[in-house]
């Protein structure tokens, strides 16, 4: 594959990639080449010819109006729209130049490289301490289990609020704690990708900024895509911006990219109208 | 405008006078309610244990493991009938509580989505068919088949097992077990499905984000959410296992004692109850089975309070 996205040039949906990120500018990695990616439920299309590269070790983050597909979007990228059976996804996702899509791909492995964390912390009814070693032992990394686990609540910053009750249950943590959990859980696998859907949109503002600090932590290891209706967030803690919208053309309501650019060019010299009226509160 | 801002105060006083009596009128109703099914409990347990007076002073606590049942005689015990209801409610609540649990996975989660409804309406269909017919069909179809095809299977793998030698007959244990089979399982899995179809969907997409497989997803995720409300399930299978009385007296062959092996007859405390009450020769007859009655009365009580108890301590400990 080219290094060089294929910008849509003559196509109706503006999607505006500006010169500064593509790649070959800098030494970016690209992680995930998406590639007009569309997605409909059932015969209603949800997302429209997205293509997006996002970059690794880079915190991509995914902002818009309320139900423009972000959501739908970003569960492409680990196939979790798979549960979803009136989902069907059309165009490409390449992921380290691999189809996510192919024929032989198996969606199980897709998740052990890709990780996801949800807006809604869902840590299961176990102990602390089982929450992330349940995943290690499926997976079959038994050895070292205390250590693996200990490493896992560390890197969420939240081991020393736990250290001493690991055998209690997760579901006895605060909301912000059982989201750290949930991304310690996440990254006790050793993904490749953390992938989180308004991840902080559920807690109160000191746990959101111990997770935006976190964020911050983890994307020296990891690449980080999340999505967030916050726009101080995604000043906050992205690197990059890619403004989404429901594009109601053509008798349609389907969610578009219209901008993906550097973040602070998003928010203080967006190109398109529709994000300077979006990330100036002027709309949605 | 001022008046009707006044109306509404009226209004909304009165309003106020027949929620009051509404709700006091609740109470009454509710409270009658728990009253009468309470009394009827109680009168039941009374007039059994009334009943039964005689024979449990002649026979005292010993009944329960006296293996007599003789009108003659007039000697009787309960412990061939204890053993009867064991073995026939515990096997089949053995062979149940496994294909309960896999038809109820596999209609959640593996199933194709077109054929989840009917299958699932089959499954609520069967729960209701009264047990007089399912009866019935273990006498002209399931006896005959048992013996002729189940039992000299189960011999020819198993007959160094005692259990599974003797003499193939169309009525005895063995066509109980299976009758008692049919009708736990149907309420079990339609019990199993509702709560496996409540796993929150959170709780299935953490585990399957972190690349657990469907199968480790529902072993590790979806049986433990489930299990304490599948065991009360079960608990409620059982129960109704035991207390079933005519399906039991038309395939076990009605017959006391305890034998070793599943394809010889056996009876159960209520099916004997059911076959004996209207010909039961002396007035301690008829207060010994007063007597299996009232065991059976406080066996079903247990069963219940033990799914209820589990029930509430799991509510307790998800909060
Ligand atoms: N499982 C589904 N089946 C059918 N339609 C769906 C499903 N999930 C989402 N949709 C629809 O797809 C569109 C995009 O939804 P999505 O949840 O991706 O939006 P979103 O941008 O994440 O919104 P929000 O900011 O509110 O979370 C919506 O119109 C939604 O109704
Ligand atoms: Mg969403």
């Amino acid at each position: 594959m080219d290094d060089t996205p294929s910008t849509p040039r003559s196509d109706l949906k503006p999607i505006q990639i500006s010169e500064r990120t593509r790649p070959g500018s800098s030494t970016r990695d690209i992680v995930f080449d998406v590639q007009k990616l569309s997605l409909h439920y059932g015969s209603t299309l949800a997302i429209s010819e997205i293509t997006v590269p996002i970059y690794k070790n880079h915190v991509t983050a995914f902002i818009g109006p309320s139900g423009c597909g972000k959501s739908t979007f970003i569960r492409c990228l680990n196939r979790m729209n798979d549960l979803v059976p009136i989902a069907r996804v059309t165009g490409q996702v390449l992921y380290h130049g691999q189809d996510l899509y192919g024929p032989t791909v198996d969606p199980v492995q897709v998740r052990r490289h890709i990780g996801m964390v949800f807006q809604k912390p869902n840590p299961f009814p176990k102990s602390i301490y089982d929450n992330i070693a349940w995943g290690l032992k499926i997976l079959g990394k038994k050895d070292n289990l205390d250590d693996r686990v200990e490493q896992a609540l560390r890197k969420a910053a939240l081991w020393d609020e736990v250290k001493d009750r690991l055998k209690s249950s997760g579901l006895a943590l605060s909301g912000g704690q059982q989201q750290r959990l949930c991304i310690a859980r996440a990254i006790a696998i050793e993904p490749d990708v953390i992938l989180m859907d308004e991840p902080a949109s559920a807690l109160d503002p000191i746990s959101t900024t111990r997770i935006e600090d976190l964020i911050h932590e983890l994307k020296q290891d990891y690449t980080i895509a999340i999505v967030t209706h916050n726009m101080q967030q995604a000043a906050r803690v992205a690197d990059m911006t890619a403004f989404f919208s429901l594009d109601v053309s053509e008798g349609r309501r389907a969610g578009v990219l219209v901008e993906y650019d550097e973040t602070t060019t998003i928010f203080t010299r967006p190109a398109d109208k529709r994000t300077e009226d979006y990330v100036t509160g002027r709309f949605g | 405008m001022a008046a009707d801002s006044t109306l509404i105060v009226l209004d909304s006083s009165q309003r106020k006078r027949s929620d009051r009596l509404g709700e006091r009128g609740f109470l009454y109703v509710t409270l009658a309610a728990t009253l009468v099914a309470v009394g009827v409990l109680v009168a039941i347990a009374v007039k059994v244990f009334d009943l039964a007076a005689p024979a449990i002073s002649k026979f005292g606590v010993g009944f329960l493991w006296s293996q007599d049942w003789n009108a003659v005689t007039n000697r009787f015990g309960a412990l061939d009938f204890i053993y009867g209801t064991a073995v026939s409610s515990l096997v089949a609540l053995a062979i149940a509580a496994p294909i309960s649990i896999a038809i109820a996975l596999f209609l959640t989660e593996l199933a194709p989505k077109w054929l989840r409804t009917p299958v699932g309406a089959l499954v609520e269909v069967l729960s209701g068919i009264p047990s007089v017919v399912i009866g019935l069909w273990g006498i002209l179809v399931l006896g005959p088949i048992v013996e002729s095809q189940v039992e000299p299977f189960l011999n020819s793998f198993l007959g160094w097992i005692p259990l599974f030698s003797g003499r193939y007959s169309p009525v005895g244990l063995l066509p109980a077990i299976l009758v008692l089979t049919i009708m736990i399982t149907p309420i079990v899995s339609s019990i199993s499905r509702e709560l496996l179809s409540r796993v929150p969907k959170e709780q299935i997409e953490g585990a399957l984000a972190i690349g657990a497989t469907r199968w480790e997803m529902i072993r590790g995720v979806m049986l433990p959410y489930v299990g304490p409300g599948i065991i009360a399930a079960l608990i409620l299978g059982v129960g109704r296992a035991v207390g079933e009385a005519i399906a039991v007296t038309q395939v076990i062959g009605t017959t006391a004692g305890i034998r070793s092996s599943l394809f010889g007859p056996a009876d159960t405390l209520a099916s004997r109850i059911a076959s004996q009450y209207q010909g039961a020769v002396s007035n301690l007859q008829v207060s010994s089975l007063a007597y299996l009655a009232a065991i059976l009365l406080v066996l079903s009580l247990l069963f219940n309070l033990g799914a209820q108890l589990i029930v509430r301590r799991v509510e307790r400990s998800r909060g």
